[in-house]
């Protein structure tokens, strides 16, 4: 990401310090991780520090300090889904790709995260593959699902 | 879009709309809610635009996307007006079928219909559905009815009116009087008077102030906030302005959490229309009122949804809760007055400034007046959101809306207010919901989370799933909550793994102790909770755990073994092919025997055993049966006897 896309997300916050959160929010989107470099020119567009940007990178879940696979699985563990499973439907996934919530497989082709609640709990246990919602999982139906990534 | 510039000319664009459209007219309406989405509902509105102009319909047939009407569970949910016959799981297959029958012949495809489970009797209209026939809508009514994404729908069924009244025959302290009287109480958890919050603000000689919508909806199985800022964002819009206009703020934030991309969509949406109408902005139908909107999405952070840390977060800085010295509604956003309340009480608003606080108060309980919108999830015959008068019985909710339990299980508990709510027994079933009398027996009304338990919820590890929640988001500032959490949570985990001790019990109650006196925000002040609730009513539970190595609800992965029994077994083979650890010995004629070894538990086998058959069981504090020798496993099948 140059700095050019990012002064643009700077400036169509009106370069507000208030709205770094948003800021960071969309790079997280658009790149999927938020690369050092682009931390650095935030700061010194919106005249924070980057200790206060790493503090914030760090604390709030939807950013990630480290690139992301190119699918990214979230499994839901909320309350709804939790009682109907997902816990059985987390370990499966996690033998299937060996990797645990939060880690990028070393091909770089997933990534795994467990949410909190994905709001869809009369579908649950519920996975979330690049965005696409899978309700009424069972460890079984897994494997299946995860097959049509490449 | 024209700017209107009075209430008069907000009414001629209301009968301008509604002169366009014919009450008769067939339109299709299709919840496009989230969870409906996830059951496929962008296909099946796909296929029906595509299917009408096939039929060359186009001009004759409405279709639109509509908000979430709770019934989650039957997905994708299709009403056809005028009829307002009611389909429930419509699949793009039956898209044809019903513009064909439904819309050209007016006939109803009857196996898309709701059938009664008990009587077998079909439902044609979405009233006649038991789910909906016992409910009491008034805040999520509009849903079905209204495009979430056309503010024309909204005034057509009346919106802006209650904005209009307000700006043109009441002063603001005839509004804050009005919402005072009506009792209104916040419906985000604490259940805090929205009158006397307001009343606060407008008295603080601050000049400048703000008002907050909370739609940090973070409690796992609560999405009735989503379901309304997606189905119906004008409706919160209206409420927003007009708390605006009771304070004396012109300034209002919407903190919506990021898992919501749609209510994020939608509410923006819903901002640029109301602005192009001039309902919001700059002397607002000519009242000289003005007033704006941001959208703030959040990062993911539970504890955000607290006000303190809700509005540090606005602030563009790490959610930590603040000392509330004094209250937000006096020294709050950038250290002015600021009316934080949730998505709910908001859209409450209208209501009451419309129909009048005698109105409001005509329904619920003594302390807790109007409806509730509860997500009724977790073993659940139908799932979904579900808006009921303050006063119904917990046992009505889950047995006459919720239809009992499914797969004639038993009930066990049903958990409310969230992480931080409590469980409630089944011998409890008939206390009356309200903000007191769920706080009475170790829970509390939270948003709205209603989560329902079988008997094959094990709740201590409820409890330990809950407390790991909570030490998750605990946002680390004070150390009862952040060391005392995560050391209950390790206790816990002990326990459901068959580590449990003597004097576990007591060390737990001592650490909630701690948690509850010295955090400073909610989060860790009720972060025990589920601990202390659980152990209130299922201490049988933890006991077993710790003195027998059982888990009685046959949950907790460490202490159960799955097992075929040979009796049973019909050698089908399913569930050894179906074995992701390869651990099931078998094969045709042979009885199948589960190494332990080998086994992961994942529960497959138990899934996928024919249910006639029933063979493979689950056990839990004894030990597995010794396997039968291999010529007791050989199966003679009596056909080839002969």
């Amino acid at each position: 990401m140059d700095n050019g896309r990012i002064d643009q997300i700077i400036d169509k916050h009106h370069g507000e310090a208030s709205s770094l959160i948003q800021v960071l929010l969309e790079i997280q989107s658009e790149k999927h991780w938020l690369p050092r470099e682009a931390l650095k020119r935030v700061s010194e567009k919106l005249q924070v520090p980057l200790t206060r940007i790493q503090h914030i990178a760090t604390f709030y879940k939807a950013f990630s300090l480290v690139p992301k696979g190119r699918h990214e699985i979230h499994i839901c563990v909320g309350t709804a889904c939790h009682v109907r499973g997902a816990t059985r439907v987390l370990d499966t996934v996690q033998d299937l790709t060996g990797i645990k919530p939060g880690e990028t497989d070393l091909d770089v082709k997933f990534s795994l995260e467990t949410v909190n609640c994905l709001g869809c709990c009369a579908l649950g246990p519920v996975m979330e593959v690049d965005g696409k919602t899978h309700g009424k999982m069972a460890p079984s139906k897994t494997a299946d699902v995860l097959k049509n990534c490449d | 879009m024209p700017r209107i510039n009075s209430t008069d000319e907000l009414e001629k664009v209301r009968k301008e709309i509604l002169s366009l459209r014919d009450p008769n007219k067939p339109c299709i309406s299709i919840c496009a809610g989230a969870g409906c989405l996830a059951s496929g509902a962008g296909e099946v509105i796909a296929a029906f635009k595509a299917e009408i102009e096939k039929q060359g319909l186009t001009t004759d047939v409405d279709t639109k996307g509509t908000g979430c009407p709770g019934f989650c569970e039957r997905g994708p949910v299709v009403v056809i007006y005028p009829e307002e016959i009611c389909y429930l799981q419509v699949t793009p297959e039956d898209v044809s079928e019903i513009v064909s029958q439904t819309i050209k012949e007016k006939k109803v495809v009857d196996r898309l219909l709701y059938v009664d489970p008990a009587t077998g009797e079909k439902a044609i209209h979405e009233s006649d559905i038991p789910f909906y026939k016992n409910q009491e809508r008034t805040v999520l009514c509009n849903n079905i009815k209204i495009d979430s994404k056309s503010i024309d729908d909204y005034l057509s069924i009346g919106g802006y009116s209650a904005l209009a009244k307000t700006l043109t025959e009441m002063t603001d302290v005839e509004v804050v009087a009005e919402i005072k009287k009506s009792n209104l109480r916040g419906r985000g958890g604490a259940g805090f008077p929205t009158g006397r919050k307001w009343e606060g603000s407008r008295n603080a000689p601050e000049k400048i102030k703000y008002v907050i919508v909370n739609a940090d909806e973070g409690d796992p199985g609560a999405f009735m906030d989503r379901a309304l800022l997606e189905g119906n964002p004008h409706s919160i819009l209206e409420g927003l302005i007009i708390g605006g206009y009771a304070v004396g703020s012109n300034e209002g934030y919407i903190y919506v959490r990021q898992e919501y991309p749609l209510a994020v969509v939608n509410i923006t949406l819903a901002i640029k229309q109301a602005e192009a109408y001039g309902l919001l902005g700059k002397n607002i139908l000519g009242s000289g009122f003005d007033f704006t909107v941001k959208v703030h999405q959040g990062a993911g952070a539970f504890v955000c949804g607290e006000s303190t840390a809700l509005m540090t977060a606005l602030e563009g800085r790490v959610g930590e809760p603040r000392p509330k010295y004094v209250r937000s509604n006096i020294v709050g956003l950038w250290g002015r007055p600021s009316v934080l309340n949730n998505v709910e009480t908001w859209a409450n608003v209208p209501l009451i400034i419309n129909k009048g606080a005698d109105w409001f108060t005509q329904v619920g309980t003594e302390g807790s007046k109007g409806t509730k919108i509860f997500s009724l999830v977790g073993k659940i015959t139908n799932t979904g959101l579900v808006e009921v008068p303050m006063g119904i019985t917990l046992r009505d909710i889950i047995y006459k809306i919720g239809g009992g339990i499914p797969g004639c299980k038993k009930f066990k508990a049903v958990q409310t207010g969230g992480p931080s709510g409590g469980c409630i027994p089944e011998e409890m079933l008939d206390l009356e919901v309200g903000f007191d009398e769920l706080t009475k027996v170790g829970s509390m009304m939270g948003s709205g989370g209603m989560i329902v338990m079988d008997e094959d919820t094990c709740m201590v590890d409820v409890a330990r799933y809950f407390i790991n929640f909570l030490t998750d988001e605990s946002c680390g500032k004070c150390v009862p909550c952040r060391e005392g959490l995560r050391q209950m949570h390790r206790i816990l985990k002990n326990i459901t793994q068959g580590k449990g001790k003597e004097g576990d019990i007591e060390t737990l109650e001592e650490l909630s102790e701690t948690a509850i006196e010295a955090s400073l925000c909610a989060l860790g002040k009720s972060a025990p909770n589920p601990f202390l609730s659980t152990l209130r009513y299922f201490r049988n539970e933890y006991e077993a755990h710790i003195k027998e190595k059982k888990c009685t609800a046959l949950s907790c992965k460490e202490l159960i073994s799955y097992y075929i029994a040979p009796d049973k077994c019909t050698a089908c083979m399913i569930c050894a092919r179906k074995c992701p650890a390869d651990a099931i010995d078998g094969g045709k004629n042979r009885i199948h025997v589960i190494d332990q070894e080998k086994c992961t538990k994942c529960g497959t086998c138990f899934e996928v055993c024919p249910s006639r058959f029933g063979a493979v069981k689950k056990i839990s504090g004894e030990p597995v049966p010794a396997p039968i020798s291999e010529e007791e496993r050989i199966i003679t099948r009596k056909s080839k006897e002969k």
